[in-house]
């Protein structure tokens, strides 16, 4: 928002046809979902993947946190995915789409789906209570500043979450080095 | 008029159509848009071709229209009704929807390019991110063409080329980063990812970003022009396309309307990087010497280049009509060409009227909308000149270097790059807080 506009915009940039994007968004990213367990195709999957994953990005948006809706794109749509159709690309997919699947481990898929039910269904019994019943309040262009304070603190305070954010990236740092020595026979 | 046209034209509004909430008007920017870059597209095709034969003293396209002016057309007409294959082998959905996610990825990034302080259809507070976001889905177009024809040519190039746009985005993002912290160095100490509060920063700071904290921003500048070359695929790293060794790459099994839509994306994606480079370093919409040079005087003498460089391309237009053979056989193409001259003599006349016509800035409303019309143009002239010039770049690196080997290209990715993209960076962050 520049600050050299006048009041009566602000008004207007209200979102417009909220449940509207709402469903759409959110019946894209369970089709999407639905698709990448269901195709046999591999790419297929890797494809509806990316679907469920920029629906969700929209979700972010409409929650008022673009930044969290941007790095969605970049880190899991744009980064993750190129790997995961670069990894399938090289795998057989003739061979892989004859076998069977989920073989003797549905027990352990039906439980895990059973835990996820059982979880939404409490969260929606019990939503009103765990969660606070208010619109967001703070200015969407304010965004990015608020991760920033939360995860680098704010006039050399350290944040609520920079602790864990240092430990994963030192974690990240022990994975970019186990893979180099794995690959490389010789340093 | 309606209420909802009047509401962007009256000249106390300011901003995009998408912080004044005008659905309307982000549509017909969208429209212009469109439009536009399609057409930059067909212009750009026949300047590279044009462009390409001059430098291989060729003459390039002659035959369709006067100097093949009429050639894109000619081009799009035979792709069109060219027969649509697909290969009996193929993957048909993968092979049918790879096109579109690249020209989605490609066209999408349109919404946030600053063309001037108004004139973008809109402005996130994340738009930097999300065109570096936005276009790096591209890649997937190509990844999943190369892997959905079902052959090896296509499925080699979609492999090397997503390899070489995962690894130079690294360093392309770093370099982006390092000229977002520089937006931070105001009063507030808060820097921004909006493309016009980029362009504001360099507007306050009274520096572009290319120069500022010399050689800094310099360095940073130099990598992202390499790391968008090798982004959009073009030679010198053609590697997904090199056609010596693999035929043409990813899109050797598509061809007619399909290929076509895989090369508009392509010079789509060019345009938008460009876009990115001169809104992060070259001031985007500013001219050149805004603070130096900023009495009205000067803002009245530099409202003459739009005109000025319509009068030029009409005269080059009139040279080459007189050139041209007096031989019958020619006269449909002579006075084609001349009507040509006439248009863009046209244009340079109505800009010019523009121009003066905007002079005044006063109270009263309607010289107040000629004021702010004439400005208008004058930020999209520059943004606009400032990309071709990146625009005909493309073109000379295309003509002048031998492409890389694929180990080449990584390694100058990997060990020279993104080593002097993090150095930069760091270097930047020093020296702006011992600034501040």
């Amino acid at each position: 928002m520049n600050p050299g506009m006048n009041p009566g915009m602000v008004r207007d940039m209200a979102p417009v046809a909220t449940p509207f994007f709402f469903y759409l968004l959110a019946g894209l990213a369970v089709a999407g979902g639905v698709l990448v367990i269901t195709r046999r195709n591999a790419v297929h999957s890797a494809l509806a993947l990316i679907v469920t994953l920029l629906a969700v990005a929209g979700l972010y948006l409409m929650l008022y946190a673009p930044f969290v809706a941007g790095i969605q794109i970049i880190v899991y749509a744009g980064g993750i995915m190129v790997l995961f159709l670069f990894v399938i690309m090289l795998v057989n997919i003739e061979r892989s789409s004859k076998d069977r699947r989920f073989n003797r481990m549905w027990p352990v898929g039906l439980g895990a789906a059973c835990a996820l039910l059982a979880l939404f269904v409490s969260a929606f019994v019990k939503g009103k209570a765990l969660f606070p019943d208010r619109m967001m309040s703070l200015p969407e262009s304010s965004n990015t500043q608020q991760i920033a304070t939360m995860l680098y603190g704010e006039g050399g305070k350290m944040g609520p979450y920079t602790f864990a954010f240092e430990i994963a990236s030192l974690l990240l740092l022990v994975a970019i080095l186990g893979a180099v020595i794995m690959t490389k026979k010789k340093i | 008029m309606p209420n909802f046209i009047m509401s962007y034209l009256d000249s106390s509004v300011r901003g995009t159509p998408g912080e004044a909430g005008s659905q309307f008007w982000a549509l017909i920017y969208v429209f212009i848009i469109f439009t536009g870059v399609s057409v930059a597209v067909m212009a750009m095709n026949w300047l590279e071709r044009k462009a390409l034969a001059h430098f291989q003293i060729r003459l390039g396209p002659m035959r369709v229209g006067p100097h093949g002016l009429l050639q894109p057309i000619a081009d799009a007409i035979k792709l069109m009704l060219k027969e649509d294959i697909i290969p009996a082998e193929a993957d048909q959905f993968a092979f049918w929807v790879a096109p579109m996610i690249g020209l989605l990825a490609a066209f999408a990034v349109y919404t946030v390019i600053p063309f001037g302080p108004s004139q973008a259809v809109s402005d996130m507070n994340i738009g930097i991110l999300f065109m570096l976001g936005v276009s790096s889905l591209g890649v997937l177009g190509i990844v999943v063409a190369g892997w959905a024809s079902n052959s090896h040519y296509p499925l080699i190039g979609a492999l090397r080329s997503s390899a070489q746009m995962v690894s130079y985005e690294v360093a392309m993002g770093l370099a982006v980063v390092s000229a977002i912290l520089m937006t931070s160095l105001n009063a507030s100490g808060t820097g921004t990812l909006s493309m016009i509060g980029i362009v504001r920063a360099q507007q306050e700071q009274g520096v572009w970003f290319i120069f500022k904290f010399f050689p800094l921003g310099l360095i940073a500048f130099v990598i992202f022009a390499i790391a968008m070359v090798a982004e959009t695929n073009r030679a010198p790293f053609d590697m997904a396309e090199a056609e010596s060794e693999l035929t043409a790459g990813y899109h050797t099994e598509y061809s007619g309307l399909r290929w076509s839509l895989f090369m508009l994306a392509e010079y789509a994606a060019m345009i938008a990087v460009s876009s990115i480079a001169v809104t992060l370093w070259l001031g985007g919409w500013m001219r050149p010497f805004p603070n130096l040079l900023n009495a009205p005087a000067w803002d009245f003498i530099f409202s003459f280049f739009p005109a000025l460089t319509f009068f030029g391309l009409a005269a080059i237009a009139i040279v080459g009509v007189a050139r041209m053979s007096s031989h019958s056989f020619f006269r449909i193409q002579r006075v084609g060409l001349a009507v040509f001259a006439a248009v863009l003599g046209f244009i340079a006349v109505l800009l010019l009227v523009i121009a003066v016509g905007g002079r005044s800035v006063d109270a009263n409303v309607a010289a107040g909308s000629a004021a702010r019309f004439r400005e208008g143009i004058d930020d999209v002239y520059w943004f606009v000149l400032k990309v071709a010039v990146f625009m005909y770049l493309f073109i000379w690196y295309r003509a002048t270097w031998p492409r890389y080997r694929f180990d080449q290209l990584m390694r100058v990715g990997w060990k020279v790059l993104l080593p002097i993209s993090l150095g930069v960076l760091v270097v930047t962050a020093i020296v702006g807080v011992i600034v501040s």
